[in-house]
């Protein structure tokens, strides 16, 4: 800054100067390094940064469900990629208790994610890893599970059962309908 | 021509200086005592790292046709075993080795943990091993799950169920475990990348800091009794007994080489005959009818699972691993010196033995699954005629509704049907009628109350079969002697 043109640079100048061109050169590489962590950082993330809420889905019209039964749907995921393949289906067990009233259960136990079999002859939910055991309703039986089936969140459009869901259900993020079952 | 070939290479060994380098690592002096029988117990940890290259191999190869894409993995596994030219076999070593490696890992820490040789100097070999422990299992379950069947994607979801109980962050790390809400082929693909680049990347580097310990700090020399180790003396010891040591390349290498040798005619024995592993039943979340289980090493893990109490679960899912780890770990910090002779270090060994029991035994109950109901049990496997001869037409009702109503699925007759509940073959010498009826109506202990399944004939059809239920002979419970023991 001193510095005049025509003479060599006195040594406190130096100094600055080169004070200057060091802390220059750290903070260009810290920038350029934030710079290029950010938009990585960011795609390592995106599953969280951009989260997928939940979408309605058509399960079918409600002559499908008889009164006081349930039984397995199978549909597409409403949040499912392109290369998803069969992994893009998901099923849900549709319980209706009367009318419009329905439950809709994940078929993960809520246990540790386990394939769930529904046997109508006793009304209980079976899980094959650990033996947890839940009952029509949902609600807990027996075995290890904290609580009882997951449940989706749904409603009834133009005689249609529409049912809410997309994400895997686990215990500190349960099923759209946020209940637990009546038992549990 | 030989002049031609020998300048050639006196070429390389100028620019290269391997001579100075390369070869005294390779002829690195190792004691003396190994010549003993006790040499063939140092041959685990070079076998082990020949089958990562094992498999680094094979990988590249199913890497070739194997398609990391959730519509098309299953299919294109079927297509390496059926139509790819010796695909099956393969697949099939390399499923195999990778069986090996992780056996194999496991007896050379218990050799290494048996024989002190983790104490001074080489603490940190150690540790890096653990590491080297810990991404050989982590790349034994993301194998598992690039096997995309029906196991695979259970298995993550039984992953997720444990990530996702992690406070606060569960629900997140779920998120980033499968790459998007749900199981699909982002989820795939990221276990591939896992597989493929980012383990092995960490287990070379790992490997070869593991190796510079082994070779800078030297083998171990077999542990005598009265020979304890004192970090002021041991290395000036050591480096006495080095001065008349055998060079590992080739003398003290033939035992490695024969051990490889042996251990590789194992595994190509058992690919060509056992063949590959799966792929099972699809990975399709709408076929239910599975019974999804974890490749066997992490079987006595599921079996934890199963039988820890409800309260501690979470703790034993996500605290127990990491004590386990830290323990593991840290181990040579707490017992870095002092004697290592496994004669006379009896907790050492009882240890090893706790471990390898304890492993056993929840293996063998993996293998049993006791706690899971029969799910077949009810259609499948009928009433024994014996137990139901010359029974009235309402007794015979009783025992058409324990299979109709699914109850075999946890009980076993004679034996036969689910482990989940007690066996009912003698369930009339302890429980009386009204003790039965309770159970049956309102549940219990760990069954179901079935009040809201059976009407009051049913439950009296139901009793009246199971009050036959008793050896010839025998006496029914009577309430005055059996107080309420309803199990």
């Amino acid at each position: 800054m001193n510095s005049q043109s025509g003479e060599p640079p006195t040594m406190e100048t130096a100094t600055t100067r080169r004070g200057f061109m060091e802390w220059f050169s750290w903070a260009l590489l810290g920038l350029g390094s934030v710079a290029m962590a950010i938009p990585i950082l960011g795609f390592f993330l995106g599953p969280i940064l951009k989260p997928r809420a939940d979408e309605w889905v058509d399960f079918g019209p409600l002559e499908d469900f008889p009164q006081n039964s349930t039984r397995l749907v199978d549909v597409l995921n409403p949040l499912r990629g392109a290369n998803d393949g069969m992994t893009g289906k998901v099923a849900a067990y549709v319980r209706r208790i009367e009318g419009e009233t329905f439950q809709i259960f994940s078929t993960h136990c809520t246990h540790l994610g386990c394939p769930v079999s529904w046997f109508k002859e006793s009304g209980l939910y079976m899980c094959p890893c650990h033996g947890g055991v839940y009952y029509e309703d949902g609600g807990h039986a027996s075995g290890p599970p904290p609580r009882g089936l997951y449940e989706f969140e749904h409603r009834v459009e133009k005689d249609r059962l529409m049912v809410k869901l997309g994400h895997l259900p686990t215990l500190q993020d349960p099923g759209s309908a946020h209940v637990s079952g009546k038992n549990s | 021509m030989k002049q031609a070939i020998g300048k050639l290479l006196w070429w390389f060994e100028e620019r290269l200086e391997l001579r100075t380098s390369l070869w005294t690592v390779m002829r690195h002096p190792i004691p003396r005592d190994l010549r003993t029988q006790v040499g063939w117990l140092y041959v685990f940890g070079s076998t082990a790292m020949t089958l990562l290259v094992l498999q680094i191999v094979t990988g590249i190869g199913l890497g070739m046709v194997y398609v990391p894409s959730a519509g098309e993995a299953y299919e294109s596994l079927e297509h390496i075993n059926y139509n790819v030219e010796l695909g099956w076999m393969l697949r099939a070593i390399h499923n195999w080795s990778a069986n090996g490696m992780v056996v194999l890992v496991v007896v050379h820490m218990t050799q290494v943990f048996l024989m002190g040789a983790y104490k001074y100097p080489r603490e940190l070999t150690w540790m890096i091993g653990v590491v080297l422990f810990l991404l050989t299992l982590g790349m034994a379950f993301t194998g598992q799950v690039l096997r995309w069947d029906a196991d695979s994607y259970w298995g993550l979801g039984v992953g997720v169920a444990m990530v996702g109980r992690i406070p606060y962050i569960g629900p997140e790390l779920v998120e980033l475990m499968l790459g998007g809400p749900s199981v699909g082929a982002d989820t795939l693909s990221r276990f591939f990348a896992l597989h493929v680049f980012v383990m092995p990347g960490l287990l070379f580097a790992s490997l070869t800091v593991h190796l510079y310990l082994v070779v800078r700090k030297g083998i171990s020399e077999p542990p005598k009794p009265d020979d304890l180790v004192d970090p002021e003396t041991y290395v000036e010891k050591y480096e006495e007994k080095l001065k008349t040591g055998d060079p590992f390349f080739p003398d003290v290498f033939l035992r490695d080489a024969a051990f490889i040798g042996l251990t590789l005619l194992v595994i190509v024995g058992m690919s060509a005959i056992l063949g590959p592993d799966g792929p099972g039943a699809p990975p399709d979340p709408t076929l239910l009818a599975v019974e999804p289980l974890p490749d066997w090493y992490f079987l006595p893990a599921f079996a934890v699972l199963a039988l820890s109490p409800p309260s501690l679960e979470t703790g034993i899912i996500l605290i127990a691993p990491v004590i386990i780890v830290a323990i593991m770990f840290l181990f040579p910090v707490f017992a870095g010196k002092g004697q290592r002779s496994p004669r006379r270090r009896p907790v050492a060994v009882l240890i090893v033995i706790g471990c390898f029991l304890s492993y056993c035994v929840l293996w063998q109950l993996g293998v049993q699954e006791p706690w899971s109901p029969h799910m077949t049990a009810w259609s499948g496997v009928p009433v024994p005629t014996h137990m139901i001869k010359g029974s009235s037409p309402k007794e015979l009702q009783g025992a058409a509704i324990l299979q109709e109503k699914t109850c075999r699925n946890c009980h076993a007759l004679d034996g036969q049907g689910g482990q989940r509940g007690p066996d009912l073959t003698v369930v009339a010498t302890r429980l009386t009628r009204d003790q039965l009826i309770r159970q049956v109506v309102q549940g219990g202990g760990n069954m179901p109350a079935y009040g809201k399944e059976l009407n009051r004939f049913e439950v009296e059809a139901l009793v009246s079969f199971l009050e036959t239920c008793k050896p010839e002979g025998y006496a029914s419970a009577e309430a005055s002697v059996v107080t309420d023991r309803a199990d």
